[in-house]
Parts: C-alpha cells; sequence; structure tokens
C-alpha cells in the first residue's frame, strides 16, 4: 500500500518527464553526462538523491528493487531508501540479487553477474571524472568535447613515476564506448571489469552535481592504464572469515583492542548464498 | 472532440517509459506498448503513447499532420514550432525530414539534439539490417518497411557526426525500435 497523498514514485509527472527524457539522452550518448533539474528530496544530498531520482523514475508497480551500500543490504542507508520507495510505491523489495529488477546501489557492484532485464542504478557524489585535476565546469566541458583526456592519463603517469603503480583503488577512471572519460562512481577498482560489456544497463544519477550518465548494455568499459603498466584491480589477500570465499571483494574489520583483524564479504547476499565454513574449521 | 490519452498518467507513462528506456539501450529490439484506447489519426498507440510519455511544456514538437495538434496541444502543453530544425520532438507520420535539418546539438552539449519520432508501415525482427553498437551483444536483424531510399546514406552521416546527432524512435502500430545516434546499420547481406 502506498502512503496516502503521494505520487506514485514521490516525484511528480513532469519531474519523471524531465528525468526521463534526460535518461533517453544519457543511453544514447554513452558516459556523457546530462545536466538535470535535480530536485529537493527528503534527504540531504550525499545520501543518494541523485540515484533516488533516477529509481523512481523508472520504477513500476511490477518492479522489484533491492538498494546495497557498500554491497550490504542492511546498512543505515539501504534501509531508508527501500522503505522509502516502498512506502511511495509499494513496490516489492528483495535482498537477492537474482530477483532484482532495479539495483540501487552507493559504492558497489554485486558480485553475482547482473542479466538482461536489470538495471542497475548508482548514486553518484561527484560525477565529472577530471574534477580534482581541472575544477572549471566550462575547461572540463571542453575537455569532454575534444576528448583531450591528456591531464588524466599525466595524473596516472605521475602516480607511477612516484610510487611504482597508479595509487587510485577506488572511483578509477573508465573510458566508455571508446569516446567518453567517465567517472564509476567511488566503487573500488575492483568492480571496474564487471562494467565492461554488462548485460545490465547502468544509470547514474548525481543529485547535488545535477548530473545523469548511462552506460548501455554490452558496452565497452575501459579503466584507463597504459601497455607497460596494465590496469590491475586489487583485492585484498585473505578469505572471508563466514563464507570462505577468495573470489569476493572484502571488507577489513578490526575485531579486539590487539588489532586483530577479519575479512568478510562486502556483499552480503553473495556472502549469505554460499554455504558457511564449518565450526570446526575455525 | 478531444480523444481520451493515459487511463493512469502515472502507471501507463511509466509502462510506456520502460519499453523506450529498454528499446534505446537494445537497438533494434522491438517492444511492444500497452494499447492506446484512441490514438488521434494518423498516430498509432505507439507514437501517440511515446508523444504523452516524454513531451510537455518544455519540449517544443513539430508535426507533419495537423489532425492531431488539438490533441497534443491539450494532454502535453507542448509548443509547436513550424520548423522541424527548432523542434525537441519531430513527428513524422508520412515522408520522413532530412535528418541533417533537425537539431543535433553541439559537441559541449551534445544532448540537445532532436528525437526523431517515426511512424512507419512495419517492423520485423531477425531479418533485414545488420546492428551493431552499445546495447548488442553481437548484432540485431530489423526490417523496417517505409522508410525513403537514402535512409542509410543519412544515417551513416548522422552517426559520423558523433556526439551530435539525431536519435529516432520507429513507431509502427502498438510496438516500437529505437536507432540511437551509437548504432551501426549495415544493409542486409
Amino acid at each position: 500500500m502506498t502512503e496516502a497523498g503521494y505520487n506514485f514514485g514521490y516525484l511528480d509527472e513532469n519531474t519523471k518527464r524531465m528525468i526521463r527524457r534526460a535518461l533517453l539522452q544519457a543511453v544514447a550518448l554513452p558516459g556523457y553526462q546530462v545536466p538535470f533539474g535535480s530536485r529537493e528530496m527528503p534527504l540531504p544530498y550525499g545520501w543518494g538523491t541523485g540515484g533516488i531520482q533516477v529509481t523512481a523514475s523508472i520504477i513500476g508497480a511490477d518492479d522489484t528493487l533491492k538498494v546495497i551500500d557498500q554491497g550490504a543490504d542492511d546498512t543505515t542507508n539501504a534501509v531508508s531508501i527501500r522503505r522509502f520507495f516502498n512506502r511511495v510505491t509499494g513496490v516489492a523489495t528483495t535482498d537477492r540479487t537474482a530477483e532484482a529488477t532495479i539495483i540501487q546501489t552507493r559504492h558497489r557492484v554485486p558480485e553475482m553477474t547482473l542479466r538482461e532485464g536489470q538495471v542497475l542504478v548508482y548514486q553518484v557524489p561527484m560525477p565529472e571524472p577530471l574534477f580534482r585535476l581541472e575544477p572549471r565546469v566550462a575547461e572540463t566541458k571542453r575537455m569532454h568535447a575534444l576528448a583531450d583526456y591528456g591531464l588524466m592519463h599525466v595524473k596516472l603517469y605521475e602516480d607511477i613515476a612516484r610510487h611504482g603503480a597508479v595509487t587510485t583503488s577506488y572511483n578509477y577512471p573508465v573510458l566508455v564506448n571508446r569516446r567518453y572519460l567517465m567517472s564509476p562512481s567511488p566503487i573500488p577498482a575492483f568492480d571496474n571489469p564487471k562494467l565492461d560489456r554488462m548485460p545490465a544497463l547502468q544509470l547514474f544519477g548525481a543529485g547535488r552535481e545535477k548530473r545523469i550518465y548511462a552506460v548501455p548494455p554490452y558496452t565497452e568499459v575501459k579503466s584507463l592504464d597504459f601497455e607497460d603498466h596494465p590496469f590491475k584491480p586489487a583485492r585484498a589477500d585473505a578469505a572471508c572469515v563466514i563464507c570462505g570465499s577468495r573470489a569476493s571483494y572484502l571488507d577489513e574489520l578490526i575485531v579486539d583492542d590487539g588489532g586483530k583483524r577479519h575479512f568478510v564479504c562486502s556483499d552480503t547476499d553473495y556472502c549469505a548464498s554460499r554455504p558457511p565454513l564449518q565450526e570446526a574449521a575455525e | 472532440m478531444i480523444s481520451a490519452g493515459f487511463a493512469d498518467p502515472a502507471q501507463d507513462s511509466q509502462r510506456s517509459f520502460r519499453a523506450v528506456l529498454e528499446a534505446i539501450s537494445r537497438p533494434g529490439r522491438i517492444f511492444a506498448l500497452p494499447p492506446l484506447a484512441e490514438p488521434p489519426a494518423p498516430l498509432r498507440g505507439a507514437l501517440a503513447s511515446v508523444l504523452l510519455t516524454l513531451a510537455d511544456a518544455d519540449t517544443p514538437v513539430w508535426l507533419d499532420a495537423a489532425a492531431p495538434l488539438d490533441w497534443l496541444r491539450f494532454h502535453c502543453g507542448c509548443p509547436v514550432v513550424a520548423q522541424p530544425g527548432a523542434a525537441r520532438f519531430v513527428v513524422a507520420t508520412g515522408a520522413m525530414p532530412a535528418l541533417a535539418g533537425l537539431a543535433r546539438g553541439t559537441e559541449e552539449e551534445p544532448h540537445l539534439a532532436a528525437t526523431l519520432l517515426l511512424q512507419v508501415a512495419s517492423l520485423r525482427a531477425g531479418e533485414g539490417w545488420r546492428l551493431t553498437g552499445p546495447g548488442i551483444e553481437r548484432e540485431h536483424r530489423l526490417a523496417v518497411a517505409g522508410l525513403p531510399a537514402d535512409f542509410l546514406a543519412q544515417w551513416a552521416a548522422n552517426a559520423a557526426g558523433f556526439p551530435r546527432g539525431v536519435d529516432i524512435v520507429l513507431c509502427a502500430g502498438d510496438s516500437l525500435a529505437c536507432l540511437p545516434r551509437t548504432v551501426r546499420i549495415e544493409e542486409a547481406g
């Protein structure tokens, strides 16, 4: 049952139409940031207002929604966004990646390979990948128009010259369809390869910065690198203490005053769907 | 007498939009829209639904038929312009206007391009053109009846200007397929 007094999906129909038009342009321009009239939402910027507006504009009564925050379904941000959509749309929600038709995410891509018919909606704090190198919006617009991304290559080169390797471990810049430089949002670089030729549609919403962008299905997404320094996604060299996975992305936990460390899967649904380690093994 | 639009605007426009979003994400695949009770002639169901879903006071529309103008103004409230080059949505039920004459955005703001909503005689999947590009795993096949003879030449010129360029929504009856400017089209062979 939806909350009385709200339109389906919270946003009014004019706003949805405006966002829907921006989404269609975004899909036709893979990786290009389309400006849109971001609305004030009932939670502050930084809590996923861009992703929520994208989800609100695409969601329908038949959808099943999953929301994750750093891979987990049970964190504050994920729980409150899921409850919000349950109240303003009444759609079914789920923790299971396989059952969801729309997955809104903050800072992770699910471990399970997504399929056609699913839509992955990213919450994006800063859509402009060149922002730390060139703060002027007028200038970055021109750089995107000219596909002039030398500045980013110099930054990666300087990392290698100073540290021997690229030190960016999250929000690692990608080139979409060999044309636009794009921020994949602050997902770990470990997740970057999953964006490449993903069968699901990927939509990105930045509420404060008022930008929407997209990666259509089966589109080439290449992490920037050099021939002699190929892109290497990093992962903690450990196994999950709950399920024993050596393939998933891990969170590090400090579990006592002595600094003892445990690693657990960041993707809670992936971890829960695997058989737990036997007690005796510990 | 102005015929009805969507029976349930919030739900019906969402269903139509998801079909268009899927169609532009998977170029050349044909998607069926929920039938519209009374599309105003000569508009058929899919084209009328797309207008109800996307057009409003912010989007100048150009139309090659006079009959649905009252319907369009009443339901969408959109400005109707005299030149296709000034429109955000270009609606053609007869001859296709030249793609080169439509708004194609700028290098810095390619999202200011027009979308051509073109009503064609028929769409058939699995035969005809070979489509490749973003959104397509290997290739999609699409046969379209009712396009000008020089369409592929016009399309090649449109695609060559990327990121500038026009996107096309091909509508036939209650079904549609999209050609975003990224898609490459080869003649069947």
